[in-house]
């Protein structure tokens, strides 16, 4: 990480940035003084052992460790983190719930908290301190964050699923700007395919890249698995429309999207095969590393508009949520608040480089946004983002549908031509009324 | 087997009090010696088990007990689509997978067999992918078979057999057959040592009276090394098919299932199902419904186990 550097913090001017450059001793003090002053004081010896999902930018990781060290260094508390990969994470986690010992903290992902809300501690407080000092919370930091009244998780970030593309290809392509409404961007999919410059979206088992993009076409077109009470309305026009959109636009994709996982459409991208597919700002940061050429022919930009006239995008949110077995309840509350504080939280997302989007209002002036405009997309993303519950309720249900594969088979099913429209929406149908029940 | 009942030493004078007769008596000493071995089973295995049947007819999830639902599982199950798909998957997973094991092992076992030059180093070699962990050697396979990147498609390309890449893991029946015979490579070798072990126990003094007598490479294969290795063959294949059957490293590393579950096997959609779904009392059915699968097959490794009596006489263990 070598383009956020203290200086060009400092260039950026305000003194919001500049407090985002404590290094050292600077961070070391503030840390201390923080820790005098924080409403929660660490118990004497505490320990934390906290799980987080395992890092894609290792520059994201780097500054994760120093601030908890700093916190360490600060509170006497040793805080013992092991990583674990996206899919380990919820299993994992569950069984800890399950069994009442082994973690004290989980970073998580999607609805996480929710899936065992009689299991986590209430951090309301820790919400509403840093949602008064930082300009306030997105409504969808709300959505994740909250069971009923009660803070049950502090959304920490998001990480944006939106669309990678290659400039040059896409005004070869015939578009001047990149497609602002479904249809447009069907026309564009199947100009590049023409061009022998295909697009390529995962329509394997890839829990990350393969759901946020399928939820998307989905919503786009008015479909959804529950309603607002979360009754099954899968079997609609809608989700008809979507299904034809989708099969439609796999017709247009580099051949063998069925057998991709979450890393695949990254390596094709980055070796220059790909030119157009929906992931998180880490195509463009491994690029900028090996493939120079690529990271300065390619953009990224909103998912965009179907026909029911707003975004409907799905991002991954990054919740952390504390159990209500811990023995250090206020070293854990402390540690979540800690994390965000601005003097952390800005050089943290800074090392991320676009990787990791925050929820609190405030951060929309971090530099990492504006500092390169092609990571500018991402900074919004918590704003935009639904929940994996779409309109029904977010908890074990909609993990559920959602681990099951229930929408994406739906898709993958039709598109690949395994079974028609009628048989697709039935299949899943009949899962999400059971998941639902 | 030692006879078990010994005659209990008699005082001279005084009658043995019943505990004294106990302390003496091997029956229950030996009950005693038997209660660690015991204990391991209850605990590791029969408990585990009892406890998976159990979950299968509740319906809880991870982090919450559930209530009994009888049956409740099983008949979702049986309309379900995906998991008919799976046991189709299953089934022509195991028996195309153990019956090219078995015939590439059993010949690469007659072969380790003869005197080949570097004789132990050849077979130490043999075991290297049986040696490897199986998610490394998914991966190494999962590259071979990537969609941009696979170094068949790359050869081939080179070759100009093909114009474009193979889609390995992309197309359903690509797919099987890929995943198949990744589990061919990893399975062989064990079938193949395991095989060479029985072949060097038969007497070669068998081979000779036979080639004496005149017969043929065929008929000593087929009456001498072949009767004298049914049990071995019924025990490899017993241990290869239960292998294969509840194989999951390979599946779930490579295509978790997919492309459009059409490699989702019982083990893995029974693991996406509970500990991914969180529904563990249908994720338990699954795998219970795995178990008469599995005892089907061991009754037909017992079933060869006693061919090998009648073919030798019966009181011949």
């Amino acid at each position: 990480m070598t383009e956020f550097t203290r200086r060009t913090m400092v260039k950026g001017g305000t003194a919001f940035a500049a407090a985002a450059a404590l290094t050292g001793p600077a961070l070391l003090d503030w840390a201390k003084a923080w820790a005098q002053a924080a409403p929660w004081k660490a118990e004497k010896g505490a320990k934390i052992n906290l799980m987080r999902w395992r890092r894609f930018v290792p520059a994201e990781d780097e500054a994760f460790l120093k601030m908890i060290a700093a916190f360490k260094a600060a509170t006497g508390v040793e805080v013992i983190v092991t990583n674990e990969s996206f899919e380990d994470i919820q299993p994992k986690a569950s069984v800890v719930a399950n069994t009442g010992q082994g973690l004290d903290m989980v970073w998580g992902l999607y609805s996480l908290p929710h899936l065992f809300p009689a299991k986590c501690m209430d951090m309301t407080d820790v919400a509403n301190y840093l949602g008064k000092k930082y300009g306030g919370w997105t409504a969808s930091a709300e959505m994740y964050g909250k069971s009923g009244n009660k803070w049950i998780g502090i959304p920490v970030a998001t990480t944006g699923g939106l669309m990678n593309y290659r400039i040059s290809s896409m005004e070869k392509a015939g578009f001047k700007e990149f497609p602002k409404d479904t249809a447009a961007f069907l026309e564009l999919c199947k100009a590049l395919k023409k061009n022998n410059t295909p697009a390529g979206f995962a329509l394997g088992h890839a829990s990350g890249d393969a759901n946020t993009w399928l939820h998307w076409a989905l919503w786009a077109h008015g479909g959804n698995l529950v309603d607002k009470n979360d009754k099954v309305v899968i079997n609609s026009p809608e989700t008809v429309k979507a299904l034809e959109y989708v099969k439609a636009l796999y017709e247009t994709f580099i051949p063998g999207t069925a057998s991709w996982n979450d890393s695949s459409n990254n390596k094709i991208f980055v070796a220059g095969d790909l030119h157009l597919t929906s992931n998180g700002i880490s195509i463009y940061v491994a690029a900028q590393k090996d493939n120079k050429p690529v990271a300065d022919d390619m953009n990224h930009a909103y998912m965009p508009v179907g026909p029911v006239g707003k975004p409907t995008e799905l991002h991954l949110a990054f919740p952390i949520l504390t159990f209500n077995f811990t023995k250090a309840p206020q070293a854990c509350k402390a540690l979540s608040a800690f994390m965000l504080e601005a003097e952390n939280f800005n050089p943290w997302i800074a090392a991320a480089q676009g990787y990791l989007s925050h929820f609190l209002n405030d951060y929309d002036k971090n530099p990492v946004w504006t500092a390169d405009p092609k990571r500018t997309p991402y900074r919004d993303v918590s704003k935009r983002t639904l929940t994996p519950g779409g309109q029904g309720s977010l908890g074990e249900k909609a993990a559920a549908a959602i681990a099951d594969f229930v929408v994406f088979d739906m898709f993958a099913n039709y598109a690949t031509g395994r079974e028609d429209a009628k048989g697709a929406i039935a299949v899943a149908e009949r899962q999400a009324k059971r998941i639902y029940r | 087997m030692v006879d078990a009942t010994f005659p209990t030493q008699r005082a001279p004078i005084n009658e043995p009090t019943a505990w004294s007769r106990l302390k003496t008596n091997r029956q229950w000493l030996g009950w005693w010696f038997m209660v660690p071995a015991l204990g391991f089973l209850i605990l590791f295995l029969a408990y585990p088990l009892g406890l998976g049947v159990w979950l299968s007819f509740t319906d809880t999830k991870i982090g919450r007990a559930g209530e009994f639902i009888g049956l409740e599982n099983y008949e979702w199950l049986g309309g379900d689509s995906i998991f008919w798909t799976s046991v189709f998957n299953t089934l022509l997973y195991t028996i195309v997978a153990s019956a090219i094991k078995f015939a590439a092992g059993l010949y690469l076992a007659l072969l380790l067999n003869k005197s080949l030059p570097f004789k132990a180093m050849i077979r130490a070699a043999i075991l290297i992918p049986f040696i490897v962990p199986t998610v490394l050697s998914a991966i190494a396979f999962w590259w071979i078979y990537d969609t941009q990147f696979s170094i068949l498609s790359w050869t081939l390309k080179k070759i100009g057999l093909i114009s474009t890449n193979i889609d390995f893991l992309g197309d359903p029946w690509n797919a099987r057959w890929s995943t198949i015979f990744a589990n061919i490579w990893r399975g062989v070798p064990f079938v193949a040592i395991t095989l060479l072990a029985g072949l060097q126990t038969v007497s070669p003094s068998l081979y000779e009276a036979a080639t004496l007598d005149g017969a043929t490479p065929w008929q000593r294969f087929r009456y001498i090394t072949y009767p004298l290795l049914t049990p071995i063959i019924a025990v490899v294949m017993t241990f290869s098919v239960l292998f294969t059957f509840t194989d999951f490293q390979l599946i779930w590393a490579m295509t978790r299932g997919g492309p459009v579950n059409a490699t989702h096997l019982m083990a893995t959609l029974s693991y996406q199902r509970a500990i991914m779904g969180g529904s563990l009392g249908e994720g338990a059915a699954i795998a219970t419904a795995m178990i008469p699968f599995l005892l089907f097959a061991i009754m037909i490794s017992w079933f060869g186990l006693q061919r090998r009596k009648w073919q030798q006489g019966a009181d011949n263990d």
